[in-house]
């Protein structure tokens, strides 16, 4: 072996070594309620579920370390900007993920443009983020207010729902949600009879059901969240206005607000989700990983969400070796995105990742064969119809 | 039939025994904190967390004794009161020479342990806890529909106020009581445990925030934070009344409840703000409060 082989045999070795060292190095940060009315739907969960994703996808086999970290914004704008500024400028984050809020969401939207970083958002419902305030570093992956709204409110009127009353959190959401709703109840066919706006976070609300009572509309929509939505229902069944021939329409409902009110006071609730844990064995294997880390605890949507974007970022990682937002948030809005969660998707040029969504109908008690067993899957919404069409929401990367 | 201001009678009263049925938690948490106000001079910032485990302890009583709903609110009050009796011993009594701030600064960091513990633990979205089946459905009143449980509210916090001011007003033992709230040291000259009798009051003004949870857990839902969003409103409440007015409380917090009803029907978006807007006027004009008396 002459000195040249040996040369070239060791470039080849230093070579081989340089490629198995180049390893793309991604910290992510999810942020989101960690003590407030969120915490169930997101909180921890969303960072075990980012942390399956990471396990699942193999990255550090694929030569991308990953780093996940996790702050509570306290559902607060200014909190929320500061972590996600420190994060980005000091921390080195890449990628801010989960955001429930949406006013939070829209801050962090802002901030992760102008720092040029990506935000893939899964808690938060304002259709503002892909619309008016669309931005090209912003992916918003699980829900929005007007898929919600499509979904629940075309299938009451179809139903027979056709006169609406609506209690309404007296917030940016409510209003938001309210309007949504509104349009696809009257381009359904049905007519809004009236609505009531109770104060945010509200604890008593027999005046208001009580009011929606009167109004003798056949569907009340619940424009509200969380805690509101429960305390709604609870005391809408104390007030027998489901046994007087109402029906209640959560138009935001998690599978954690179903587990708190109890299937007695949930059945026959009817509601739109991207998410439910026993919908086929991907979803029922992947639920079951997750419980076991999250205390028995069965994921929502918003954790499914944080996964399902997590594993796509990911892809367009591994695809394009490269973590720049501008060509990573390219390969993710030109490739598909598929997983057992989410099944097939696509992310639109406003940022808005369609997918199917699904209308269920909370189980009788009697139904339910134990715990989380708790939804009947009505329906399933086609992708192109669940959300806003591409040309409604005025967000000026739509050409 | 007439209309006032576009609101039928019939909604106008059911707003009003709304408000009424509201008025008897603010009465029923109001008085247990002027108890401890008027005996203890604490603020007593732990107050929402004590009417929180109220309700937790009826739910763990359900979901891991299987006892009911009536019992729970005779076993809950108690063991929640008795948490209070430790808390007085442990913490408060060192506070008794020092500036009120300290009692409020500590109760409050206790609300905020004790909140952050059932979170950790149960989570915030809450826990189902159903009307009991004496008291399921209701009857329709004409102008409502008014669910028993509600009527059953009413009625207890009513007796639960009287009781409690009567004990005061006309007993010996609420003699003492009294006694020992205008001087301490004389009432203990006399011969009387005075640092006992602190310790039981402060535990029964605890058990009453429990009694008040445990009426609230099959309507409202038990969660982690529904103390802490009640709390403010009931301070509100306790300032309008004159702090340490027992009476003040009772009538404060009830009437309280129908002004906010009303608001509901004629301007819902101002429900939550109506008491704090009471509470500056009367602050303004008396500033210790309605039923106060001047220091």
């Amino acid at each position: 072996m002459g000195i040249r082989t040996l040369l070239l045999a060791s470039t080849f070795v230093v070579g081989a070594l340089g490629a198995a060292q180049a390893q793309t190095a991604v910290k992510l940060g999810v942020l989101n309620d960690r003590s407030g009315v969120y915490a169930d739907l997101s909180g921890e969960g969303s960072v075990i579920a980012a942390r399956l994703a990471v396990e699942d996808f193999k990255a550090a086999e694929k030569g991308i370390n990953v780093d996940i970290i996790s702050a509570d914004h306290q559902n607060k704008p200014d909190i929320g900007s500061n972590i996600a500024r420190q994060w980005y400028d000091q921390e080195g984050v890449d990628v801010i993920l989960d955001v429930p809020t949406s006013s939070v969401a829209l801050a962090i939207s802002q901030i992760t443009r102008e720092k040029n970083k990506i935000h893939i958002n899964s808690g938060a419902g304002s259709t503002d983020l892909t619309g008016k305030q669309c931005s090209p570093n912003t992916i918003h992956w699980t829900y929005d207010t007007y898929a919600l709204g499509y979904g629940t409110g075309t299938a009451l009127v179809k139903r027979g729902g056709d006169t609406w009353f609506f209690l309404t959190a007296d917030y940016a959401f409510g209003h938001a949600l309210e309007r949504d709703t509104s349009e696809v109840v009257k381009k359904a066919g049905g007519t809004v009879v009236g609505q009531v706006r109770h104060p945010f976070p509200g604890g008593d609300f027999s005046s208001f059901l009580l009011q929606a009572q009167a109004s003798k509309a056949k569907v009340i929509g619940l424009a509200n969240a969380g805690g509101d939505t429960i305390n709604t229902i609870k005391q809408a069944a104390e007030f027998g206005i489901v046994a007087g021939g109402q029906t209640l329409a959560g138009l935001l409902i998690f599978l954690s607000d179903v587990n708190a009110l109890g299937l007695e006071a949930a059945q026959g609730l009817v509601l739109t989700e991207a998410f439910y844990w026993d919908q086929n064995d991907g979803t029922r294997a992947w639920s079951e990983r997750f419980a076991t880390r999250h205390g028995g605890k069965k994921p929502t949507m918003v954790h499914a969400g944080v996964y399902s974007g997590t594993l796509h970022y990911l892809k367009a990682v591994e695809a394009t070796k490269s973590k720049d937002p501008a060509v990573v948030t390219k390969w993710m809005r030109e490739n598909p995105s598929e997983d057992p969660l989410f099944g097939k998707g696509e992310v639109r040029v406003d940022g808005r990742h369609v997918h199917d969504m699904y209308l269920f109908e909370v189980k009788k008690p009697a139904d339910s064969k134990g715990p989380w067993d708790y939804y009947n899957q009505l329906a399933v919404i086609p992708a192109a119809e669940a959300f806003r069409p591409l040309n409604a929401g005025g967000c000026d990367l739509v050409k | 039939m007439f209309e006032l201001l576009g609101v039928s009678p019939q909604v106008l009263f059911g707003q009003l025994l709304l408000g009424l049925i509201n008025g008897s938690f603010y009465a029923v948490l109001s008085l247990g904190l002027a108890i401890i106000f008027g005996l203890l001079n604490i603020i007593n910032f732990a107050h929402g967390a004590q009417y929180m485990m109220g309700a937790f302890v009826a739910w763990m009583l359900l979901q891991y004794a299987g006892i009911g709903y009536w019992w729970a609110l005779l076993i809950a009050p108690v063991l929640v009161g008795v948490t209070g009796i430790v808390i007085e011993r442990l913490f408060l009594s060192r506070l008794q020479n020092v500036d009120h701030l300290y009692g409020l600064l500590l109760t409050f960091g206790l609300a905020l342990i004790i909140q952050g513990v059932f979170r950790n633990q149960y989570g915030v979205s809450g826990l189902p806890y159903g009307i009991p089946p004496e008291l399921a459905g209701g009857r329709n009143l004409g102008f409502m529909f008014l669910p028993n449980y509600r009527a059953w509210v009413v009625l207890a916090a009513l007796v639960a106020c009287i009781a409690t001011w009567l004990v005061i007003e006309r007993t010996r033992l609420g003699a003492y009581l009294r006694a020992a709230t205008e001087n301490a040291p004389l009432v203990g000259a006399f011969g009387i445990n005075v640092p006992l009798l602190v310790t039981v009051t402060y535990g029964f003004g605890v058990a009453l925030a429990a009694f008040a949870g445990v009426l609230a857990a099959p309507i409202y839902a038990v969660n982690p934070n529904m103390g802490a969003d009640l709390i403010i409103v009931v301070f509100a409440v306790v300032v309008i009344g004159g702090m340490g007015s027992i009476l003040g409380s009772i009538i404060t917090g009830f009437s309280l409840g129908l002004i906010e009803g009303l608001t509901k029907v004629f301007y819902p978006e101002a429900s939550s703000t109506v008491i704090f807007v009471i509470m500056i006027l009367v602050l303004l004009v008396k500033p210790a409060g309605l039923f106060g008396r001047a220091a």
